[in-house]
């Protein structure tokens, strides 16, 4: 609390220094902006970094690390009873020695007896501990903020380079922002790979990529390890696979056409309608769409399906009939149609944009041949656009391998190898959702099974979107 | 009799253009207008252009000369919002009536544009585009005739005989243009309309255009607009000034070149404007 006061009090310090700065340079050069080096306002911001930037930098370190830190410090002597807990309940201690000094969350554990004592002792001493890294952090950043601003002062004159320095300053701040971005990725990327790394010692991963069966139920009995074959992912990935494919045959035409109607046909006032219109069923929510396909397109399938199955019953094709009367409401062809449904626009909009790259002389070229219009479009437009048309749709089915929602509701959960439309069938990201929700423990195959699918279904959009966008890239440039 | 020598009278007056062509003009423009939107880019333009021989279309930019050459294939009908008013005679036909299919009219009249447009296709492709969508070529031999003896009257079959399947985007600028130019030819049209065909070319590859500009002249009506004075005086065998929309002053390009009778068209070819 007392940190984010400095924060505070760093900002008005530094706002001081760039007004002393600027006062500083126009009383020496006289006034005039002219004989000066640099604009006024940075050899003020010059000031004022040096000011801000070193005591802010650590007042933001001490504010992330500082719980860290004191839980260390607390660590260094434990009391007896403490170190006969096991592990994890001496997490939960000192995490909740540390965040009731700081004002944290703290657990609903009752601490009594000998533990009770050591507790009130430990939290007399993460007070002191507490206490003191605050006033030492306080010190040690007005330390820094009067030193920064006493070795940019002198340097301020009429011909020093300010403007050079402030920019590299503002450089470096773009830079961090970028690195920020950039470890975050790393970071996820190493945990899925790290944590993949331990399922694969529990599972061979020769097992997981080519093994038939997905049952990692089997695994959640404290005494056994996982068997062998339960951890195969070839259904998941046929599941995918599966409503992959019934996603892009609704979305790839459809989308595609739209985008043909809207660039080469739609007049200026129809486009100016049906584009914004299109670009509203791409801001749907998927879980909109989940139970849109869970509790309208499912029964109406089913309906569907049923009814010819009826038909069917008695007939020569009694077996179809009898098997067309079981389908239920959840299966592939449910959830496929309706993310290409949710896929349309993303293809279409895209394709739009690529259709509409497409020089308006080749058009003017092919109708002054006398082609008509379809003509021009299916002989030189779309030859022209195709490369970037292919890019468009990988780019859908990577979004389409990942989708979760639309599946959990439309699909079932029954991991099947199976390619007919009409089973329930699992895809791969539902399988991490099932396996990760609820309370669980990090350390059994069965959960550690969620990070090796999601390390394959990473590398798999990974490629996908590589690919995707090595051929929109080429494309561009040969029009630019 | 009195009636009829006074409409050649009349004829003789209003057009002393057309005194070189003896057989008549090939297309014959008259009160053209045209509208973008609430704009006018052109005003009554009258222009009778001969069989045969080139028509030079001048004059300074955004003056209405590629405006006037898109109404002769009626390619101003392909952008929104346009409107062209008038008559355009192309063989005693009306080509803005409403009989009249402008797809198929296009393959009567071929066009040029400033820009080689070569269409992402081989070469031999972007020759046989034409003939195949009209049909010509019952044959693959046939078509590939009339590939061979387009890139020839083009001028670029000794260059590509052995390339036809490369792609069309391959080749140089004016190699390019001069396959654009076979692309028309394909076609058989009667009318060939280029719009500054040349800008985009260096002198070497605009001198073998103008030739085959040129060799062309003997079998089709040529429209050319350029900005180029020196080309049209070169190239062309009449020449029309346009200029705010309205035709200043049309007739014989050496007349126009050397005795021009409207001050503005004087002031254009010396250099003094435009």
């Amino acid at each position: 609390m007392l940190i984010w006061i400095a924060l505070i009090g760093l900002v008005l310090f530094s706002l001081t220094a760039y007004s002393a700065g600027r006062r500083k340079v126009l009383r020496a050069s006289g006034g005039s902006t002219r004989v000066l080096h640099s604009l006024p306002g940075y050899y003020g911001a010059y000031v004022a970094l040096w000011a801000a930037a070193p005591a802010a930098i650590l007042l933001i370190l001490v504010s992330m690390l500082g719980a860290q830190i004191e839980e260390a410090a607390l660590r260094a002597d434990p009391p007896a009873v403490v170190t006969q807990l096991p592990d994890s309940t001496q997490d939960v201690f000192y995490n909740d020695v540390v965040a009731t000094v700081t004002g944290g969350q703290v657990s609903q554990t009752v601490y009594d007896g000998a533990i009770g004592e050591a507790f009130g002792a430990k939290l007399v001493q993460a007070r002191d501990i507490h206490r003191n890294l605050v006033a030492a952090t306080l010190a040690a950043a007005l330390a820094l903020a009067l030193a920064g601003a006493a070795f940019a002062w002198p340097k301020i004159s009429a011909s020093f380079a300010a403007r050079p320095r402030v920019e590299r300053w503002i450089a470096a701040l773009f830079l961090v922002c970028s690195i920020v971005a950039v470890l975050t990725t790393v970071g996820i990327v190493a945990s899925l790979v790290w944590e993949s790394w331990r399922f694969f010692q529990a599972v061979p991963i020769f097992e997981f990529l080519f093994g038939l069966t997905w049952d990692p139920q089997i695994a959640i009995r404290a005494d056994q390890v996982a068997s062998s074959g339960a951890f195969g992912a070839v259904p998941l990935f046929m599941g995918t696979f599966l409503i992959m494919m019934i996603a892009m045959t609704v979305a790839a035409p459809v989308g595609l056409f739209a985008a043909i109607y809207l660039s080469e046909y739609a007049g200026r006032t129809t486009r100016a309608v049906v584009k914004p219109l299109l670009e509203v069923l791409a801001g749907i929510p998927t879980v909109v769409y989940g139970f849109f396909a869970a509790l309208t397109v499912g029964p109406l399938f089913r309906g569907f399906f049923n009814g010819i199955g009826a038909q069917l019953l008695g007939g020569p094709f009694d077996g179809v009939g009898l098997y067309l009367m079981q389908v239920q409401n959840q299966m592939a062809l449910v959830a496929g149609a309706v993310m290409g449904i949710m896929l349309i626009p993303f293809v279409s909009s895209l394709s739009d944009d690529i259709i509409n790259a497409v020089p308006q002389s080749l058009r003017d070229g092919s109708l002054a041949m006398g082609a008509t219009r379809s003509e021009t479009i299916t002989r030189v437009i779309m030859p022209a656009a195709l490369p970037g048309v292919m890019g468009a749709l990988l780019l859908a089915i990577s979004r389409a391998v990942g989708e979760t929602m639309i599946v959990t509701m439309a699909a079932g959960l029954q991991a099947r190898a199976t390619f007919n439309p009409l089973d329930t069938v699992t895809t791969v990201t539902v399988q991490i959702v099932t396996l990760l929700t609820g309370d669980q423990e990090f350390d059994s195959p069965k959960t550690l099974s969620a990070f090796g699918l999601g390390l394959t279904l990473f590398v798999i959009t990974l490629v996908l979107n590589i690919v995707a966008l090595q051929i929109v890239q080429r494309y561009r440039e040969q029009y630019d | 009799m009195t009636r009829q020598r006074d409409d050649a009278h009349a004829q003789g007056v209003s057009t002393t253009i057309s005194r070189a062509s003896q057989a008549g003009p090939k297309v014959s423009a008259t009160d053209i207008s045209v509208f973008y939107g609430d704009k006018q880019a052109l005003f009554d333009v009258s222009l009778d252009m001969p069989d045969r021989a080139v028509t030079a279309l001048i004059g300074p930019s955004g003056c209405g000369k590629s405006t006037f050459l898109r109404c002769i294939n009626r390619m101003n009908d392909t952008i929104p919002g346009a409107r062209v008013e008038g008559r355009i005679i192309l063989d005693e036909e009306d080509i803005n009536d409403r009989g009249v299919d402008p797809v198929l009219l296009r393959a009567r009249v071929g066009m040029v544009f400033q820009k080689p447009n070569p269409f992402p296709k081989s070469i031999f492709e972007n020759v046989a585009y034409g003939p195949r969508i009209h049909g010509f070529a019952s044959t693959k031999s046939e078509l590939a005739d009339i590939v061979e003896s387009s890139l020839k009257r083009a001028g670029l079959w000794a260059e590509v005989a052995d390339r036809l399947q490369a792609p069309g985007t391959s080749l140089s600028g004016g190699q390019q243009q001069r396959l654009v130019i076979a692309r028309a030819i394909a076609v058989s049209p009667e009318v060939i309309l280029m719009d500054e065909p040349c800008s985009a070319l260096d002198p070497i590859a605009t001198a073998k255009i103008e030739e085959l500009i040129d060799d062309l002249r003997s079998q089709y009506c040529i429209v050319i607009v350029t900005h180029s004075m020196a080309q049209a005086a070169r190239v062309s065998q009449r020449t029309a000034f346009f200029h705010m929309g309205t035709v200043v002053e049309a007739g014989a390009t050496d007349e126009i070149f050397t005795n021009p009778r409207d001050t503005r068209t004087q002031d254009y070819i010396t250099g003094r404007f435009g």
